[in-house]
């Protein structure tokens, strides 16, 4: 093993060993022991990813095997990785953006009895989504891919007493298994028809798969593939209708919904569909189906983000439409413009959920946006690293998500896609839509009247369950008079970390990332897919294009939506309530997300069950041992009563039979000659 | 290979080490019971070890063969070997007979020699019925293993434990019958052997073959237990004690299966082949409706006992689609199997010892109290869902993949488990183990002790063992499982 390889190794390892030593020997380290433990691991993930970026750079590259899992019918299952430019991006984010949750955590986390077990998880989260990405195979993708589900299971239901969180981990566990029930059968699929599971082998097939129909089904057996693998996506990345757990995955701390929920776990759907590329390319039934669903998200989640009052609730639809951006960019094959906003959002976006945690941990474990307002005097690190967040997510300008975004409007406004007219429609307004919520969450909690401190009693909680909740969960909230306070720095350096790259980040590293030849040889276009190349030919660098940008469509809608948050929520408050009350079905159906939340409920949760109890007491216990077992049992009581009746015990009736029995017999055998 | 009957010691250890536990007597000597159950045990396990060091990977012949006449008129002999097959399960079998001396340590109070020797003995006799190659010694093995575990479940067993004990018995028995007849029928056809490798290369008709399949079918899948005739599990499972329901899980239900390998495919391969439709349609009515029947159950045990049919519905599936890597997907899901369902009937076990209740509304918040159970409840639960690093992931996931090869549709019904087995095992994990406390008895528990910390822990790293490196479990495999293969592709027509 080369030193090189030594250090991959380190890259996983090192956050492994910091989980299983906060989690199993966190009581002997204490409560220091396991958060400087923890956090030295990712620190030295972090470091040793910053080396391999620079050998990345230098041009070397790696795909070799760690070790044989297991050979079986002429397969052969390895854990390996595979480093090249997409491989080391996902690493430099996820150790970055660990390491800020890690510190932030001190800070959020200090007062809760769970100290070691939550450092313990987020380390072992770190671990899981470094094998995903460093994978070089299907097996270890899936192996990583549920690790992930099963720490953002864990972390969701971290607070394991409240009904609500327990109940939200269950919901994105197993709908997260309706997405890997897709997910695992593509990979079968792929191991079928290619017998191989190493992503190099499978790519070299692509061209093969291409020309060929499943056995069974007849259908195009690359689209099934692509269709299978990316409701695996679905699921993990949260696009509809496999969304449903993403909101409800705010019952978990904030600072994993800013790791897990917004910056990395759910964005390996993302990543598995760039990986995957040389396979996507190749059909475009299966890009368009990723684009449609990825614009649908976009969109109709945008809409949602703007009636909520919980803050975290904001921030995670916000997520959800921008994890739609990022699936519409796949579907236009503009994978590098994909990544790139993948990279651009989890600075940006884990910016937003830490600085609403500081603000919740400010207003005292009060979410409700309603009950805040001008805080942007008393908490100045959150309130000014928050704009430059919620700048990043509106696109504004030379920020981070301007570049991303901007890209990938243009990129599906050159796509002939089957579906990219209805993309850009969503997508457009999706600019406006992601402006207004933004806006009108900066406004609400920062700026206007002072709403807390007020003994609001028990107000009119929004969401889910937020009202089931016992009286001794975090939601206590200031008490009258009492004002907040800014948070220590444990939480605000991280803030600022966050928001140098949530302001930079894009300015510099658009050119190599779309344009230059960075991501060259792992992720692939095929010819007629033009959207990349004409974006090529329109750009004159990063100051161009923002410069090109203001006099742009989405500039102004995003300002449009900025300024109509300000009119609504700043100026003319009873705007939004009459607006409220004049579209009431429209707002019933967004206060109620749809209904899909309702329609699962009942349809599948309530139908499995009902179908169980059917095929338990009618199938087993009416059927099986009602007609079948007993009564056969019932049948032979019923011929040894009858029998019985022969026993009479008199010994006449005996000699009698015998007597029959014997002429029967004689007759029998005299009439055999 | 060595000169010391291995195999015998597998067999005869425990049994004559049961039958010297039982002549401790009474009660009064329970300490001792005790004490000697475990040295033979532990025994039994150590001499076991040898067959899986000493294994040849190269062949797919029996290996560490004993053979002496036993009765020479009949040409009936005292036949053992194993194969790539057989040998995991005999090291399994001994493994699991440790586990469940120590978690029978503190909760069996009466009869304690009784039943120590009962699992002592029924352990011997199944390692018979995994090494026996002479139909004859394997049928005898395979009846005489039935009367140790009825008496388990007939002794220390729960309130309605006789009807159960009953169901148990006469299902059983009503199959094994038909196995007789058949075993009878091959004796004749081929000239007076009972040799069960004879057998395998014996010429047979489509219809004696068809014949012969099905009462294999009967027999062994009432075993296994296949759908429908499964519904004495979920009995039998309820009413018996801890280390019964373990053993049952654990070992029991692989005999059925084994003998789908060992006797079904090789012996009518042509029947095997025709009628694969009907075991893969019944495989996966297992897997889908007892899912869903699983989902519905509020008893814990019940719950565990038809997820555990719905696992086996992988074996046969695995088994029927004759591709070698759904077949050794199977086996592998036959060892994982034994760890997963072991353990979840012993963390019932640890409750039920506590709470003296198994239905999951009479628990709730149990983590509070209970964290480091509550930890290992979560491995095994998630085990028994499936997910990758665990053991239950490598089986499942083999036979999906061989199931896509074999037919889509097959394999899209088996991979519904992704979904429903995880909705009952964490479901009710979820309803036992998180939320608030949910009464006072909850409230007075107690975490696990050090006995039983020791048992879930070993039976942990199994689990996670096999589900991170599952290489040196299919290793051993590959050559028996493909020379199964090739012979059952060879038509006997």
């Amino acid at each position: 093993m080369t030193d090189m390889q030594k250090l991959y190794l380190l890259v996983p390892l090192a956050p492994l060993f910091g989980a299983i030593m906060a989690g199993l020997f966190g009581k002997t380290i204490g409560r220091a022991g396991s958060h400087i433990v923890t956090i030295l691991g990712v620190a030295v993930a972090f470091a040793a990813s910053v080396v391999i970026f620079q050998d990345v750079q230098a041009g070397n590259t790696f795909n070799g095997t760690l070790y044989t899992w297991m050979q079986a019918g002429g397969l052969t299952f390895e854990v390996g990785f595979q480093i090249d430019a997409l491989t080391v991006m996902m690493m430099l984010v996820v150790t970055f953006v660990s390491l800020m949750v890690h510190i932030y955590t001190i800070g959020y986390m200090s007062e809760d009895p769970g100290y070691q077990r939550f450092f313990s998880y987020i380390s072992l989260f770190t671990f899981s989504m470094l094998m995903l990405v460093m994978s070089n195979n299907f097996l270890q993708l899936f192996f990583g891919w549920e690790a992930v589900g099963l720490v953002s299971y864990l972390l969701i239901g971290f607070w394991y007493e409240r009904p609500t969180a327990i109940y939200a981990n269950l919901k994105a566990f197993l709908v997260n298994r309706v997405g890997d029930f897709g997910f695992l059968l593509g990979i079968g699929l792929i191991a079928a028809y290619t017998g191989s599971l190493n992503y190099a082998e499978v790519f070299a097939k692509a061209n093969e798969l291409a020309g060929m129909n499943m056995d069974v089904t007849g259908w195009p057996l690359l689209t099934a593939i692509c269709i299978c693998l990316f409701i695996g996506a679905m699921g993990k990345s949260a696009q509809v209708p496999l969304h449903v757990w993403l909101p409800d995955s705010m019952e978990g701390p904030t600072p994993i919904s800013a790791l897990i929920h917004a910056a990395t776990m759910v964005t390996a759907g993302i990543f598995m569909v760039a990986r995957m590329s040389p396979l996507f390319e190749l059909s475009d039934t299966a890009l368009s189906f990723v684009l449609v669903i990825g614009a649908t998200t976009a969109l109709f989640m945008g809409f949602l983000g703007i009636i909520q009052n919980d803050i975290k609730r904001v921030v995670a639809y916000s997520t959800l439409s921008q994890l739609g951006y990022m699936t519409v960019a796949l579907g236009v094959s503009a994978y590098s413009a994909a990544v790139f906003h993948l990279m651009t959002h989890a600075f940006f976006k884990a910016l937003l959920f830490l600085g609403a945690g500081s603000v919740i941990i400010g207003m005292h474990h009060d979410q409700d946006m309603r009950n805040m307002g001008g805080l942007w005097k008393y908490m100045p690190i959150t309130w000014f690293t928050s704009l430059l967040g919620s700048l990043a997510l509106i696109g504004f300008p030379f920020f981070a998500g301007f570049y991303s975004k901007d890209s990938i409007i243009e990129a599906v406004h050159a796509s002939t896609l089957a579906g990219s007219g209805y993309a850009l429609f969503c997508v457009m307004l999706g600019v406006f839509v992601t402006a207004f919520y933004s806006f009108r969450m900066y406004f609400l909690v920062f700026h206007g009247k002072e709403r807390f401190g007020h003994d609001h009693g028990h107000h009119e909680h929004h969401g889910d369950h937020d009202d089931e909740e016992p009286a001794t969960d975090h939601h206590h909230g200031l008490a009258p008079g009492q004002k907040p306070h800014e948070s220590p720095l444990v939480v605000t350096l991280p803030l600022i970390l966050l928001a140098i790259p949530s302001v930079l980040i894009g300015f510099f590293t658009i050119e190599p990332m779309l344009f230059g030849d960075w991501f060259k040889g792992v992720i692939f276009f095929s010819e007629h897919h033009e959207g990349m190349k004409e974006l090529a030919e329109n750009f004159h660098g990063p100051v161009a294009m923002a410069l090109h940008g203001i006099q742009s469509l989405p500039f102004w809608l995003a300002m449009g939506g900025v300024a109509t948050a300000w009119f609504f929520y700043m100026i003319k408050p009873e705007i939004p309530a009459a607006i409220q009350r004049t579209f009431k079905p429209l707002y019933t159906l967004l206060d109620n997300k749809y209904y899909f939340d309702r329609f699962n409920e009942i349809v599948f949760a309530g139908g499995a069950r009902l179908l169980g109890k059917i095929l338990w007491k009618g199938g087993d216990q009416g059927l099986i041992d009602g007609l079948m077992i007993n009564g056969s049992a019932r049948l032979v009581g019923w011929v040894s009563r009858i029998s019985a009746l022969f026993q009479t015990g008199h010994l006449y009736q005996y000699a009698f039979t015998m007597i029959i029995g014997v002429f029967v017999l004689l007759t029998f055998w005299l009439n055999r000659a | 290979m060595t000169d010391i009957p291995l195999l015998s010691l597998a067999v005869w250890v425990p049994i004559i080490g049961g039958l010297l536990v039982l002549a401790t007597g009474s009660d009064r000597n329970a300490p001792m019971a005790r004490a000697l159950a475990l040295l033979v045990a532990v025994v039994g396990l150590v001499v076991t070890i040898p067959l899986y060091t000493g294994f040849d990977l190269g062949t797919s012949a029996m290996q560490y063969v004993e053979l002496v006449p036993w009765v020479p008129r009949f040409n009936i002999n005292y036949h053992l070997g194993v194969d790539g097959i057989s040998m995991l399960f005999v090291i399994l079998n001994a493994f699991i007979t440790i586990i469940v001396v120590v978690a029978g340590w503190k909760v069996i109070e009466t009869k304690v020699a009784q039943y120590m020797a009962a699992f002592l003995i029924m352990s011997g006799l199944m390692n018979g019925i995994f090494a026996a190659l002479d139909g004859v010694l394997f049928y005898v093995f395979f009846e005489a293993s039935l009367i140790p575990l009825y008496l388990v479940i007939g002794i220390w067993g729960g309130p309605n434990r006789v009807y159960a004990a009953i169901k148990f018995f006469l299902f059983t028995l009503a199959g094994s019958l038909l196995m007789l007849i058949a075993l009878l029928y091959l004796f004749m056809e081929s000239g007076g052997s009972f040799s069960i490798l004879e057998w395998h290369n014996l010429p047979l008709g489509i219809e004696a073959q068809t014949l012969i399949f099905f009462a294999f079918l009967i027999a062994f899948g009432v075993k296994v237990p296949m759908w429908p005739v499964h519904t004495w599990l979920p009995d039998a499972h309820v009413e018996a004690p801890t280390g019964g329901s373990v053993v049952l899980a654990a070992i029991a239900l692989k005999l059925g299966a084994y003998g789908f390998l060992r006797f079904s495919l090789p012996i009518v391969p042509d029947a095997s082949m025709q009628l694969a439709p009907v075991v893969i349609t019944l495989s996966l009515i297992a897997v889908v409706y007892i899912g869903f029947v699983a989902l519905a159950q509020a008893d814990m045990k019940k719950l565990v006992a038809y997820s555990s049919i719905s696992h086996m519905g992988f074996v046969t599936l695995g088994f029927f689609t004759f591709n070698p890597l759904a077949v050794e997907g199977a086996l592998v899901q036959m060892i994982s199997h034994g760890f997963v369902s072991a353990a979840m009937f012993l963390c019932i076990g640890v409750l039920y010892d506590r709470m003296h209740s198994r239905l999951i509304a009479d628990y709730g918040g149990v983590v509070h109290k209970m964290p480091k159970f509550a930890a290992f409840f979560m491995l095994f639960a998630m085990a028994n869902s499936g997910l990758p690093a665990t053991s239950g992931f490598v089986g499942e996931f083999m036979v999906i993949l061989g199931a896509v090869q074999f037919n889509f549709w097959v394999a899209f019904l088996a991979a519904t488990t992704l979904i429903v087995g995880a909705a009952y095992s964490l479901w009710m994990y979820k309803r036992v183990v998180f939320g608030a406390v949910a009464n006072d008895h909850v409230g007075e528990l107690e975490d696990v002790t050090g006995r039983e910390f020791a048992f879930l822990g070993v039976l942990a790293l199994c689990v996670l063992a096999m589900g991170l490196y599952p290489f040196p479990f299919t290793e051993v495999m590959h050559a028996s499982v493909d020379e199964l293969l090739r012979h059952v592709a060879v038509s006997k027509l």
